[in-house]
């Protein structure tokens, strides 16, 4: 019972904060399209994780970087 | 030896400053602000006296919208990691990512959960409650820079960890090495230091604003008593943070010390130059003057750097070609053993294949051996060590220049609110509004000494940029790199805009 009242009181606490908001609201906005542009844009088409996306395995990506460290060096 | 093609380097360098640049517009203010806040609160606490309250709401405020508008900015690095430096992300291994892992798990969750209660809790938490959410809120924030400036002074100063051949990575070997390496202690300081400074000149910058307009000027003369106060002494802070950075620099990366300051020919009993030009045609290894119009002072740089006034500084000449009077070793004998080191791995590559334990044992044995200069490997030329000199200098000595005019800012606003009626002093308040982005530019001058001042590497020693980076479409990179300075710049006329408008409606006014 008391813990069910520490939540209760945890979630009105946000929920009147947020309703309380002024120039909040307008932050809020502004991060939540940053965001979507981050992850939604940039990342989705632009910043896929290399080694990640090319290479199945830690062992093919382990190879991958000592063809490159090695490649035509000397 | 082929690194890659230049024009994507440089697009990918170019898209990591302009992000790291603009990530530390937005950061250094909550570093500084979120304090400033908590003393001004304090007070109110203190005192009792609800105009301290309503003092720090304003800037509470004004603390909150630079944190949405910089909040998460500094992913977009996380993202270029894994798709222009995928190289150096995987060598770097865990060293990189648990100092990240650590910042993301615990100084950003302390932070975002008393923020809530820093923002929503007036008037529905204690009064100690409420102060030391705030208190915790910057504490938060300063832990946040400190892990990323650990990770950030692992690539200075590589420390803490062993290369494994199997795995191409580097492994932590002693966590507590790494996160106090000096480096990175003496560069986290320095670094929230300008922080701090930030903070201080944006408060006594609005605040002699609103003097200036005749508003609320009870309100803003108390802010910027803590503003001034506050500011003093953490720019005396930075002057003594900064001279162990330049330690540091002085013993790990020499190059760079001797790029900040000019110096071709090393000496002892050095001295720092105050002000002067470069010459444009010096190149290393010859006779010509490397400075016109300089003004020295004496000794300065062997005290600085080696906290010694005898002590010899090498200049660019004696670490490109090696000084044999003072033992310095030069480039092109690193560069022997980099290649050395390279080819031991390459070596053990081709025993591992053939499953030939002798020759993998042999091929390790050299390679640990050589390691310290494995990125040597890479370089073509013992010029390639010479990060660009211009960029350096200038970047250092603006930002040393800002860093003294700070200092003596504080100390005549700070004396005339308490001594005198600044209100009286509007020169002295324009000159306050107007520092505002003088700090900006210090602090980013600042980044360019330690990011341009350490080139050609990624990692000291162990990667040059040319190896780091990935082989990915370089157009691809060009438009990403627009797309974010369209998209920061934005971000930064909103930050402005909301702000302007916050700081229009008053420190009364809001509340």
């Amino acid at each position: 019972m008391k813990i069910t009242n520490i939540v209760t009181n945890i979630i009105f606490f946000y929920v009147d904060g947020f309703r309380q908001m002024k120039v909040g609201k307008k932050l809020w906005l502004i991060i939540g399209i940053k965001l979507l542009i981050f992850f939604g844009i940039m990342k989705l088409f632009f910043f896929p994780n290399y080694l990640k996306t090319t290479y199945d395995t830690d062992e093919a990506r382990s190879m991958h970087l000592i063809e490159h460290l090695t490649k035509e060096r000397q | 030896m082929e690194l890659m093609n230049t024009e994507l380097i440089d697009w990918s360098r170019a898209q990591f400053a302009l992000t790291a640049l603009y990530h530390f517009l937005f950061v250094p203010l909550t570093l500084g602000l979120s304090f400033i806040v908590a003393i001004m609160e304090t007070i109110y606490v203190k005192t009792g006296d609800q105009r301290w309250k309503t003092i720090t709401r304003f800037w509470m405020t004004l603390f909150a919208i630079n944190f949405a508008i910089g909040v998460a900015t500094g992913l977009i690095m996380e993202f270029e990691f894994g798709t222009n430096w995928a190289n150096y992300s995987w060598f770097v291994g865990d060293i990189f990512g648990a100092p990240l892992a650590v910042e993301g798990i615990l100084a950003f969750f302390m932070e975002s959960t008393f923020f809530a209660v820093m923002f929503f809790g007036w008037n529905k938490v204690s009064k100690g409650f409420h102060l030391v959410s705030t208190w915790l809120v910057a504490v938060g924030s300063n832990l946040s820079a400190f892990w990323i400036l650990v990770a950030n002074g692992w690539m200075q100063y590589p420390v803490g960890m062993e290369f494994n051949p199997d795995t191409v990575r580097n492994e932590m070997a002693n966590f507590w090495d790494v996160a106090l390496s000096p480096v990175a202690v003496a560069k986290f300081l320095h670094t929230i230091g300008s922080g701090y400074v930030i903070g201080a000149l944006f408060v006594i910058g609005i605040s002699a604003w609103m003097i200036l307009k005749g508003r609320d000027v009870l309100e803003a003369k108390r802010s910027m008593v803590v503003g001034a106060s506050f500011g003093l002494l953490v720019s005396i802070f930075l002057a003594v943070s900064g001279d162990e950075s330049a330690h540091q620099v002085a013993q790990q990366q020499p190059v760079k010390l001797a790029a900040m300051e000019g110096l071709y020919k090393g000496e002892e009993r050095a001295g720092i130059i105050a002000v002067g030009i470069l010459n444009p045609d010096k190149k290393i290894g010859d006779d010509l003057p490397p400075l016109y119009g300089d003004v020295e002072i004496p000794y300065a740089l062997s005290l600085l750097g080696y906290h010694d006034i005898d002590a010899f500084v090498p200049g660019l000449d004696d670490l490109v070609l090696g000084n044999e009077k003072y033992g310095i070793e030069g480039a092109a004998s690193k560069i022997e053993k980099g290649k050395i080191a390279v080819q031991a791995l390459q070596s053990y590559k081709e025993a591992k294949k053939i499953d030939d334990k002798i020759a993998m044992a042999e091929a390790r044995k050299l390679l640990d051996e050589y390691m310290p200069y494995f990125g040597y490997g890479y370089l073509e030329k013992p010029t390639d060590i010479v990060p660009p000199i211009a960029l350096t200098f200038y970047s250092f000595h603006i930002m040393v220049g800002l860093g003294t005019w700070f200092i003596l800012l504080f100390l005549i606003v700070l004396y005339l609110t308490m001594a005198s009626d600044i209100t009286r002093f509007k020169k002295i308040l324009w000159l306050s509004v107007w520092s505002i982005p003088l700090g900006y530019i210090a602090a980013e001058a600042g980044w360019v000494v330690a990011e341009v001042g350490r080139q050609p590497w990624a990692i000291q020693d162990l990667m040059p940029v040319g190896i780091a980076a990935t082989h990915i479409d370089a157009g691809n990179v060009k438009v990403s790199f627009w797309l974010f300075a369209v998209l920061f710049t934005v971000l930064l006329i909103a930050e402005i805009k909301i702000m302007l408008r916050q700081i229009a409606i008053g420190i009364k006014g809001g509340h």
